[in-house]
Protein backbone atom coordinates (compact mmCIF):
# COMPACT_ATOMS: atom_id res chain seq x y z
CA UNK A 1 0.00 0.00 0.00
CA UNK A 2 1.17 3.53 -0.84
CA UNK A 3 2.76 6.14 1.82
CA UNK A 4 -0.28 7.62 3.74
CA UNK A 5 -0.46 11.66 2.89
CA UNK A 6 -1.00 14.19 5.83
CA UNK A 7 -3.16 16.72 4.93
CA UNK A 8 -2.93 20.43 7.13
CA UNK A 9 -6.86 22.63 6.74
CA UNK A 10 -7.58 25.25 5.17
CA UNK A 11 -6.08 22.96 1.70
CA UNK A 12 -5.33 24.82 -1.00
CA UNK A 13 -4.78 24.03 -5.04
CA UNK A 14 -1.17 23.07 -4.23
CA UNK A 15 -2.55 20.25 -1.15
CA UNK A 16 -5.41 18.92 -3.50
CA UNK A 17 -3.92 18.97 -6.82
CA UNK A 18 -1.32 16.17 -6.54
CA UNK A 19 -4.05 13.33 -4.86
CA UNK A 20 -5.17 10.96 -6.51
CA UNK A 21 -7.93 8.01 -6.40
CA UNK A 22 -6.90 5.92 -3.79
CA UNK A 23 -4.51 7.76 -1.59
CA UNK A 24 -4.41 7.26 2.07
CA UNK A 25 -4.71 10.26 3.42
CA UNK A 26 -4.99 11.56 7.12
CA UNK A 27 -6.26 15.23 8.29
CA UNK A 28 -5.35 17.49 10.56
CA UNK A 29 -6.52 21.14 11.44
CA UNK A 30 -10.32 22.45 11.52
CA UNK A 31 -13.13 20.79 9.43
CA UNK A 32 -16.67 21.55 9.33
CA UNK A 33 -20.07 18.96 9.98
CA UNK A 34 -22.76 19.55 8.29
CA UNK A 35 -25.75 17.01 6.66
CA UNK A 36 -28.17 18.05 3.87
CA UNK A 37 -30.50 20.16 6.38
CA UNK A 38 -27.42 22.19 6.78
CA UNK A 39 -26.85 22.34 3.05
CA UNK A 40 -30.07 23.34 2.33
CA UNK A 41 -29.65 26.76 4.88
CA UNK A 42 -26.31 27.09 3.42
CA UNK A 43 -27.30 27.30 -0.22
CA UNK A 44 -30.07 29.93 0.89
CA UNK A 45 -28.20 32.22 2.43
CA UNK A 46 -25.85 32.15 -0.49
CA UNK A 47 -28.64 32.50 -2.51
CA UNK A 48 -29.55 35.34 -0.54
CA UNK A 49 -26.59 36.99 -0.73
CA UNK A 50 -25.84 37.19 3.17
CA UNK A 51 -22.70 35.78 5.00
CA UNK A 52 -22.43 32.25 5.73
CA UNK A 53 -21.70 30.99 9.34
CA UNK A 54 -17.86 30.07 8.10
CA UNK A 55 -15.71 31.51 5.74
CA UNK A 56 -16.02 28.56 3.16
CA UNK A 57 -13.04 29.53 1.22
CA UNK A 58 -10.05 26.45 1.51
CA UNK A 59 -12.07 24.42 4.43
CA UNK A 60 -13.13 20.61 4.81
CA UNK A 61 -16.86 19.88 5.35
CA UNK A 62 -17.38 16.29 7.13
CA UNK A 63 -20.53 14.82 6.21
CA UNK A 64 -21.34 13.31 10.17
CA UNK A 65 -24.26 13.66 12.28
CA UNK A 66 -22.35 12.61 15.19
CA UNK A 67 -24.22 10.74 18.39
CA UNK A 68 -24.21 13.06 21.70
CA UNK A 69 -20.99 13.38 23.68
CA UNK A 70 -21.38 11.17 26.89
CA UNK A 71 -19.68 12.55 30.18
CA UNK A 72 -15.89 13.15 29.85
CA UNK A 73 -15.63 13.01 26.15
CA UNK A 74 -15.33 15.60 23.02
CA UNK A 75 -17.94 13.67 20.64
CA UNK A 76 -19.69 10.40 20.62
CA UNK A 77 -19.35 8.53 17.44
CA UNK A 78 -19.03 10.19 14.17
CA UNK A 79 -18.40 8.51 11.08
CA UNK A 80 -19.25 9.59 8.12
CA UNK A 81 -23.02 9.97 6.38
CA UNK A 82 -24.13 9.25 2.91
CA UNK A 83 -23.07 11.80 0.77
CA UNK A 84 -25.20 11.85 -2.20
CA UNK A 85 -27.57 13.87 -0.08
CA UNK A 86 -25.56 16.72 -0.51
CA UNK A 87 -24.97 16.44 -4.09
CA UNK A 88 -27.35 19.58 -5.11
CA UNK A 89 -25.73 21.81 -2.66
CA UNK A 90 -22.03 20.70 -3.06
CA UNK A 91 -21.10 22.01 -6.49
CA UNK A 92 -22.14 25.54 -4.95
CA UNK A 93 -20.00 25.60 -1.86
CA UNK A 94 -17.06 24.39 -4.55
CA UNK A 95 -17.59 27.33 -6.65
CA UNK A 96 -17.17 29.44 -3.48
CA UNK A 97 -14.06 27.72 -2.57
CA UNK A 98 -14.75 24.88 -0.59
CA UNK A 99 -11.78 22.29 -1.39
CA UNK A 100 -12.61 19.42 0.52
CA UNK A 101 -15.42 16.67 1.21
CA UNK A 102 -15.32 13.40 4.01
CA UNK A 103 -18.16 11.49 3.54
CA UNK A 104 -18.96 7.93 1.99
CA UNK A 105 -20.86 6.73 -1.09
CA UNK A 106 -21.10 7.86 -4.61
CA UNK A 107 -21.13 10.85 -6.24
CA UNK A 108 -23.45 12.79 -9.13
CA UNK A 109 -21.59 13.68 -12.43
CA UNK A 110 -22.28 17.10 -11.54
CA UNK A 111 -20.22 16.82 -8.41
CA UNK A 112 -17.10 15.18 -10.05
CA UNK A 113 -17.42 17.93 -12.56
CA UNK A 114 -17.35 20.29 -9.83
CA UNK A 115 -14.36 18.66 -8.01
CA UNK A 116 -12.44 18.84 -11.05
CA UNK A 117 -12.91 22.21 -12.46
CA UNK A 118 -13.03 24.02 -9.09
CA UNK A 119 -9.84 22.06 -7.82
CA UNK A 120 -11.26 20.17 -5.00
CA UNK A 121 -11.44 16.47 -3.94
CA UNK A 122 -13.69 13.98 -1.90
CA UNK A 123 -12.55 11.92 0.46
CA UNK A 124 -14.29 8.88 2.15
CA UNK A 125 -13.94 7.12 5.68
CA UNK A 126 -14.51 3.93 6.50
CA UNK A 127 -18.80 4.23 6.99
CA UNK A 128 -19.77 2.88 10.41
CA UNK A 129 -16.60 3.14 12.07
CA UNK A 130 -18.38 6.02 14.10
CA UNK A 131 -16.41 5.08 17.34
CA UNK A 132 -13.20 4.81 16.16
CA UNK A 133 -13.55 7.99 14.31
CA UNK A 134 -13.96 9.60 16.67
CA UNK A 135 -11.02 9.26 18.26
CA UNK A 136 -9.41 11.40 16.04
CA UNK A 137 -11.54 14.72 17.14
CA UNK A 138 -10.07 16.64 19.83
CA UNK A 139 -12.73 19.37 20.00
CA UNK A 140 -15.91 20.09 18.89
CA UNK A 141 -18.94 23.35 19.08
CA UNK A 142 -21.60 24.16 17.36
CA UNK A 143 -21.34 27.08 15.69
CA UNK A 144 -24.46 26.87 13.75
CA UNK A 145 -28.25 25.61 13.50
CA UNK A 146 -28.66 24.11 17.03
CA UNK A 147 -32.04 23.61 16.37
CA UNK A 148 -31.30 21.08 14.09
CA UNK A 149 -29.41 18.17 16.56
CA UNK A 150 -27.30 16.19 15.23
CA UNK A 151 -27.13 17.99 11.57
CA UNK A 152 -26.15 21.43 13.43
CA UNK A 153 -22.95 22.79 11.83
CA UNK A 154 -19.56 22.04 13.93
CA UNK A 155 -16.50 22.76 14.02
CA UNK A 156 -14.40 19.97 14.86
CA UNK A 157 -10.87 20.19 15.42
CA UNK A 158 -9.39 16.43 14.27
CA UNK A 159 -5.96 15.18 14.29
CA UNK A 160 -5.05 12.63 11.94
CA UNK A 161 -8.18 11.87 10.69
CA UNK A 162 -8.00 9.12 8.39
CA UNK A 163 -9.54 9.13 4.77
CA UNK A 164 -9.03 7.89 1.14
CA UNK A 165 -9.64 9.77 -2.16
CA UNK A 166 -12.22 8.77 -3.98
CA UNK A 167 -12.74 11.60 -6.59
CA UNK A 168 -9.97 13.30 -7.85
CA UNK A 169 -8.80 16.56 -9.50
CA UNK A 170 -8.19 14.89 -12.84
CA UNK A 171 -11.46 12.78 -12.91
CA UNK A 172 -10.63 9.46 -11.23
CA UNK A 173 -13.49 7.56 -9.70
CA UNK A 174 -12.21 4.89 -6.58
CA UNK A 175 -15.66 3.37 -6.46
CA UNK A 176 -15.80 2.56 -10.38
CA UNK A 177 -11.85 1.85 -10.52
CA UNK A 178 -11.72 -0.60 -7.62
CA UNK A 179 -14.67 -2.39 -8.36
CA UNK A 180 -13.77 -3.07 -12.03
CA UNK A 181 -10.30 -4.64 -10.14
CA UNK A 182 -12.22 -6.89 -8.32
CA UNK A 183 -15.12 -7.71 -10.41
CA UNK A 184 -15.45 -11.56 -11.78
CA UNK A 185 -16.76 -12.52 -14.88
CA UNK B 1 -52.45 -16.45 32.50
CA UNK B 2 -48.57 -15.30 33.23
CA UNK B 3 -48.36 -11.78 34.61
CA UNK B 4 -45.59 -9.56 32.70
CA UNK B 5 -45.17 -6.17 34.33
CA UNK B 6 -44.59 -3.00 31.36
CA UNK B 7 -41.86 -1.47 34.23
CA UNK B 8 -39.96 -4.94 33.34
CA UNK B 9 -40.62 -4.35 29.71
CA UNK B 10 -39.26 -0.81 30.02
CA UNK B 11 -36.09 -1.37 31.70
CA UNK B 12 -34.95 -4.79 29.51
CA UNK B 13 -36.09 -2.97 25.77
CA UNK B 14 -33.70 0.43 27.33
CA UNK B 15 -31.09 -1.99 27.68
CA UNK B 16 -31.20 -3.94 25.06
CA UNK B 17 -30.99 -0.68 22.63
CA UNK B 18 -28.24 0.36 24.37
CA UNK B 19 -26.44 -2.86 24.19
CA UNK B 20 -27.38 -3.26 20.87
CA UNK B 21 -25.45 -0.30 19.93
CA UNK B 22 -22.43 -0.45 22.00
CA UNK B 23 -21.29 -4.21 21.12
CA UNK B 24 -21.34 -5.54 18.29
CA UNK B 25 -22.55 -9.15 17.90
CA UNK B 26 -19.67 -11.73 17.77
CA UNK B 27 -21.33 -13.50 15.19
CA UNK B 28 -20.40 -10.19 13.11
CA UNK B 29 -17.01 -9.77 14.33
CA UNK B 30 -16.34 -13.72 13.31
CA UNK B 31 -17.47 -12.68 9.77
CA UNK B 32 -15.35 -9.91 9.43
CA UNK B 33 -12.27 -12.22 10.31
CA UNK B 34 -13.60 -14.98 7.72
CA UNK B 35 -13.52 -11.76 5.44
CA UNK B 36 -9.88 -10.92 6.12
CA UNK B 37 -9.34 -14.32 5.37
CA UNK B 38 -11.06 -14.52 2.04
CA UNK B 39 -10.14 -10.94 1.40
CA UNK B 40 -8.02 -9.92 -2.10
CA UNK B 41 -7.42 -6.39 -1.89
CA UNK B 42 -4.97 -4.67 0.57
CA UNK B 43 -7.22 -2.20 1.32
CA UNK B 44 -10.36 -4.23 1.76
CA UNK B 45 -8.44 -6.40 4.58
CA UNK B 46 -7.01 -3.15 6.44
CA UNK B 47 -10.92 -2.21 6.24
CA UNK B 48 -12.14 -5.40 7.77
CA UNK B 49 -9.22 -4.77 10.47
CA UNK B 50 -10.64 -1.36 11.40
CA UNK B 51 -14.04 -2.87 11.83
CA UNK B 52 -13.17 -5.23 14.38
CA UNK B 53 -11.14 -2.83 15.74
CA UNK B 54 -14.35 -0.28 16.28
CA UNK B 55 -16.03 -2.80 17.32
CA UNK B 56 -13.35 -3.14 20.50
CA UNK B 57 -13.66 0.57 20.89
CA UNK B 58 -17.36 0.87 20.87
CA UNK B 59 -17.65 -2.14 23.31
CA UNK B 60 -14.77 -0.72 26.01
CA UNK B 61 -15.80 2.73 26.03
CA UNK B 62 -18.91 2.32 26.24
CA UNK B 63 -19.91 4.32 22.87
CA UNK B 64 -22.04 3.51 19.64
CA UNK B 65 -20.13 1.57 16.89
CA UNK B 66 -21.95 4.22 14.09
CA UNK B 67 -22.97 7.22 14.86
CA UNK B 68 -26.68 6.58 12.74
CA UNK B 69 -28.05 4.61 16.32
CA UNK B 70 -31.04 4.10 13.95
CA UNK B 71 -34.38 4.34 14.12
CA UNK B 72 -36.12 1.88 16.55
CA UNK B 73 -37.61 -0.88 14.90
CA UNK B 74 -38.74 -4.06 17.50
CA UNK B 75 -40.24 -7.45 16.24
CA UNK B 76 -42.79 -8.86 19.57
CA UNK B 77 -43.83 -12.74 19.27
CA UNK B 78 -45.80 -12.79 22.26
CA UNK B 79 -47.46 -15.79 23.90
CA UNK B 80 -51.38 -16.25 24.22
CA UNK B 81 -50.77 -17.19 28.26
CA UNK B 82 -49.25 -13.90 28.40
CA UNK B 83 -50.87 -10.65 30.45
CA UNK B 84 -49.45 -7.49 30.16
CA UNK B 85 -50.10 -5.46 33.83
CA UNK B 86 -49.20 -1.92 34.70
CA UNK B 87 -49.73 0.37 31.46
CA UNK B 88 -50.09 -0.47 28.03
CA UNK B 89 -47.70 -2.70 26.20
CA UNK B 90 -47.10 -0.20 22.89
CA UNK B 91 -46.44 2.91 25.21
CA UNK B 92 -43.90 0.43 27.21
CA UNK B 93 -41.86 -0.64 24.00
CA UNK B 94 -41.83 2.77 23.08
CA UNK B 95 -40.80 4.36 26.75
CA UNK B 96 -37.97 1.80 26.92
CA UNK B 97 -36.50 2.78 23.54
CA UNK B 98 -37.16 6.13 24.68
CA UNK B 99 -35.10 6.34 27.78
CA UNK B 100 -32.34 4.28 26.54
CA UNK B 101 -31.68 6.79 23.57
CA UNK B 102 -31.15 9.46 26.17
CA UNK B 103 -29.47 7.64 29.23
CA UNK B 104 -27.17 5.84 26.53
CA UNK B 105 -26.66 8.71 24.69
CA UNK B 106 -27.96 7.69 21.39
CA UNK B 107 -28.65 9.61 18.59
CA UNK B 108 -32.05 10.50 18.39
CA UNK B 109 -32.93 9.96 14.25
CA UNK B 110 -36.68 10.33 14.08
CA UNK B 111 -38.45 13.20 11.94
CA UNK B 112 -41.41 15.11 10.60
CA UNK B 113 -41.26 13.90 6.54
CA UNK B 114 -41.92 17.45 5.22
CA UNK B 115 -40.44 20.03 7.83
CA UNK B 116 -37.72 17.80 8.98
CA UNK B 117 -37.78 18.61 12.25
CA UNK B 118 -36.79 15.95 14.55
CA UNK B 119 -38.62 14.78 17.38
CA UNK B 120 -36.17 14.78 19.96
CA UNK B 121 -36.54 11.66 21.37
CA UNK B 122 -36.15 9.16 19.14
CA UNK B 123 -39.81 7.93 18.86
CA UNK B 124 -42.45 6.47 17.45
CA UNK B 125 -40.52 3.53 16.42
CA UNK B 126 -41.93 0.60 14.78
CA UNK B 127 -43.37 -2.24 16.15
CA UNK B 128 -44.33 -5.53 14.47
CA UNK B 129 -46.80 -7.64 16.92
CA UNK B 130 -47.40 -11.60 16.63
CA UNK B 131 -49.31 -14.22 18.36
CA UNK B 132 -47.97 -17.39 19.19
CA UNK B 133 -48.70 -20.30 21.73
CA UNK B 134 -47.16 -20.28 25.22
CA UNK B 135 -46.86 -18.15 28.15
CA UNK B 136 -43.16 -16.50 27.01
CA UNK B 137 -42.69 -13.10 25.63
CA UNK B 138 -39.88 -12.44 22.86
CA UNK B 139 -38.94 -9.23 21.85
CA UNK B 140 -36.16 -8.42 19.22
CA UNK B 141 -34.63 -5.22 19.15
CA UNK B 142 -33.21 -4.39 16.33
CA UNK B 143 -32.34 -0.77 15.07
CA UNK B 144 -31.88 0.34 12.07
CA UNK B 145 -29.61 2.76 10.03
CA UNK B 146 -30.62 5.10 7.63
CA UNK B 147 -27.89 4.21 5.01
CA UNK B 148 -28.53 0.58 4.67
CA UNK B 149 -32.22 1.18 4.68
CA UNK B 150 -32.14 3.85 1.93
CA UNK B 151 -30.79 1.14 -0.75
CA UNK B 152 -32.96 -0.97 -0.10
CA UNK B 153 -35.57 -2.66 -2.55
CA UNK B 154 -39.14 -4.33 -3.25
CA UNK B 155 -40.26 -5.94 -6.65
CA UNK B 156 -43.72 -7.47 -7.71
CA UNK B 157 -42.21 -10.24 -10.30
CA UNK B 158 -44.50 -11.46 -12.54
CA UNK B 159 -44.62 -15.40 -11.65
CA UNK B 160 -42.31 -16.25 -15.26
CA UNK B 161 -39.71 -14.42 -13.99
CA UNK B 162 -38.64 -17.20 -10.74
CA UNK B 163 -35.65 -17.83 -9.37
CA UNK B 164 -32.98 -16.27 -12.23
CA UNK B 165 -35.41 -13.38 -12.13
CA UNK B 166 -35.03 -13.52 -8.26
CA UNK B 167 -31.20 -13.28 -8.44
CA UNK B 168 -31.03 -10.86 -11.22
CA UNK B 169 -32.87 -8.33 -8.97
CA UNK B 170 -31.06 -9.22 -5.93
CA UNK B 171 -27.85 -8.33 -7.44
CA UNK B 172 -28.76 -5.59 -9.13
CA UNK B 173 -29.57 -3.92 -5.87
CA UNK B 174 -26.58 -4.69 -4.24
CA UNK B 175 -24.66 -3.81 -7.32
CA UNK B 176 -26.85 -0.57 -7.71
CA UNK B 177 -26.26 0.56 -3.98
CA UNK B 178 -22.20 0.25 -4.24
CA UNK B 179 -20.76 2.05 -1.29
CA UNK B 180 -23.56 3.57 -0.51
CA UNK B 181 -24.71 0.98 2.93
CA UNK B 182 -21.46 0.47 4.06
CA UNK B 183 -20.74 -2.50 2.78
CA UNK B 184 -19.71 -5.05 4.06
CA UNK B 185 -23.53 -5.74 4.22
CA UNK B 186 -25.59 -8.29 5.07
CA UNK B 187 -28.78 -8.92 2.31
CA UNK B 188 -32.17 -10.55 3.79
CA UNK B 189 -34.31 -11.63 1.19
CA UNK B 190 -37.94 -11.70 1.31
CA UNK B 191 -39.67 -14.08 -1.20
CA UNK B 192 -43.23 -14.48 -1.20
CA UNK B 193 -46.53 -13.43 0.97
CA UNK B 194 -47.75 -10.19 -0.56
CA UNK B 195 -46.47 -6.48 -1.37
CA UNK B 196 -45.73 -5.65 2.71
CA UNK B 197 -45.25 -9.08 3.87
CA UNK B 198 -42.44 -9.56 1.68
CA UNK B 199 -40.59 -6.57 2.77
CA UNK B 200 -41.22 -8.07 6.76
CA UNK B 201 -39.60 -11.20 5.98
CA UNK B 202 -36.55 -9.59 4.32
CA UNK B 203 -36.15 -7.67 7.83
CA UNK B 204 -37.33 -10.91 9.66
CA UNK B 205 -34.41 -12.58 7.36
CA UNK B 206 -31.65 -10.51 9.64
CA UNK B 207 -32.73 -11.48 12.48
CA UNK B 208 -30.91 -14.78 12.29
CA UNK B 209 -27.36 -14.91 13.69
CA UNK B 210 -24.63 -15.14 10.87
CA UNK B 211 -23.14 -18.30 10.47
CA UNK B 212 -26.08 -20.26 11.39
CA UNK B 213 -27.76 -22.58 8.26
CA UNK B 214 -31.25 -21.64 6.58
CA UNK B 215 -33.34 -24.50 8.06
CA UNK B 216 -34.21 -25.27 4.79
CA UNK B 217 -31.44 -27.03 2.90
CA UNK B 218 -33.10 -25.38 -0.70
CA UNK B 219 -33.06 -21.67 0.64
CA UNK B 220 -29.40 -22.34 2.10
CA UNK B 221 -28.12 -23.04 -1.46
CA UNK B 222 -29.79 -20.80 -2.80
CA UNK B 223 -28.40 -18.00 -0.37
CA UNK B 224 -24.69 -19.44 -1.16
CA UNK B 225 -25.25 -18.67 -4.89
CA UNK B 226 -26.92 -15.52 -4.10
CA UNK B 227 -23.39 -14.85 -2.09
CA UNK B 228 -21.39 -15.77 -4.80
CA UNK B 229 -22.81 -13.74 -7.41
CA UNK B 230 -22.84 -10.35 -4.81
CA UNK B 231 -19.31 -11.18 -3.81
CA UNK B 232 -18.10 -10.96 -7.79
CA UNK B 233 -19.70 -7.66 -8.09
CA UNK B 234 -16.25 -6.67 -6.93
CA UNK B 235 -17.31 -3.85 -4.84
CA UNK B 236 -15.76 -4.94 -1.94
CA UNK B 237 -15.48 -3.54 1.82
CA UNK B 238 -16.96 0.00 1.64
CA UNK B 239 -16.94 -0.34 -2.04
CA UNK B 240 -13.19 0.45 -2.72
CA UNK B 241 -12.85 -3.04 -4.32
CA UNK B 242 -12.42 -6.50 -3.26
CA UNK B 243 -13.89 -9.63 -2.74
CA UNK B 244 -16.24 -9.09 0.64
CA UNK B 245 -18.61 -6.86 -0.56
CA UNK B 246 -20.91 -9.13 2.12
CA UNK B 247 -21.08 -10.84 4.97
CA UNK B 248 -24.01 -12.64 4.04
CA UNK B 249 -27.34 -13.40 2.20
CA UNK B 250 -31.00 -14.46 4.62
CA UNK B 251 -33.53 -15.55 2.95
CA UNK B 252 -37.17 -16.19 4.30
CA UNK B 253 -39.94 -17.18 2.08
CA UNK B 254 -43.58 -18.01 2.14
CA UNK B 255 -46.73 -19.06 -0.75
CA UNK B 256 -47.91 -16.05 -2.28
CA UNK B 257 -51.00 -15.32 -4.54
CA UNK B 258 -50.65 -17.42 -8.11
CA UNK B 259 -50.40 -14.45 -9.78
CA UNK B 260 -47.52 -12.70 -8.02
CA UNK B 261 -44.13 -13.27 -7.04
CA UNK B 262 -43.15 -10.40 -4.48
CA UNK B 263 -39.56 -10.19 -3.68
CA UNK B 264 -38.03 -7.84 -0.80
CA UNK B 265 -34.19 -7.30 -0.30
CA UNK B 266 -33.52 -5.51 3.11
CA UNK B 267 -30.00 -4.30 2.91
CA UNK B 268 -28.31 -4.40 6.64
CA UNK B 269 -24.94 -3.14 7.04
CA UNK B 270 -21.75 -4.79 8.86
CA UNK B 271 -23.44 -2.69 12.07
CA UNK B 272 -25.78 -5.14 12.64
CA UNK B 273 -27.70 -4.35 15.89
CA UNK B 274 -30.32 -7.21 16.70
CA UNK B 275 -30.67 -8.41 20.55
CA UNK B 276 -33.19 -10.61 21.43
CA UNK B 277 -34.87 -10.48 24.69
CA UNK B 278 -36.91 -13.33 26.49
CA UNK B 279 -39.07 -12.42 29.16
S1 LIG C 1 -25.34 2.32 6.84
FE1 LIG C 1 -25.09 1.36 8.86
S2 LIG C 1 -22.90 1.45 9.31
FE2 LIG C 1 -23.34 2.86 7.64
S3 LIG C 1 -23.63 4.84 8.66
FE3 LIG C 1 -25.65 3.92 8.38
S4 LIG C 1 -26.03 2.78 10.27
FE4 LIG C 1 -23.87 3.25 10.23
Amino acid sequence: MNQVINLKTPLTDKDVEPLRAGDRVTITGIVYTARDAAHRRLIDLVEAGKELPFKVEGQVIYYVGPSPAPPGRVIGAAGPTTSYRMDPYAPRLMELGLKGMIGKGKRSDEVKEAIKKYRAVYMAAIGGAGALMSRAIKSARIIAYEDLGPEAIRELEVENLPAIVVNDTVGNDLYIEGTEKYKKK
Amino acid sequence: MREISTQAIIDAVKEASISANYELGEDVVRAFEEGIEKEESPVGKDILNQLIENSLIARNQRIPMCQDTGLGVIFVEIGQEVSIVGGDFRSALEEGIRQGYKDGFLRKSVCHPFTRKNTGDNTPIIIHFDIVPGDKLKIWVVPKGGGSENMSQLFMLPPSAGWPGIRQRVVQTVAQAGPNPCPPTIIGVGIGGNFEQSAILAKKALLRPLGSPNPDPELGKMEEELLTEINNTGIGPQGLGGRITSLAVHIRMMPCHIASLPVAVNINCHASRHLELVL
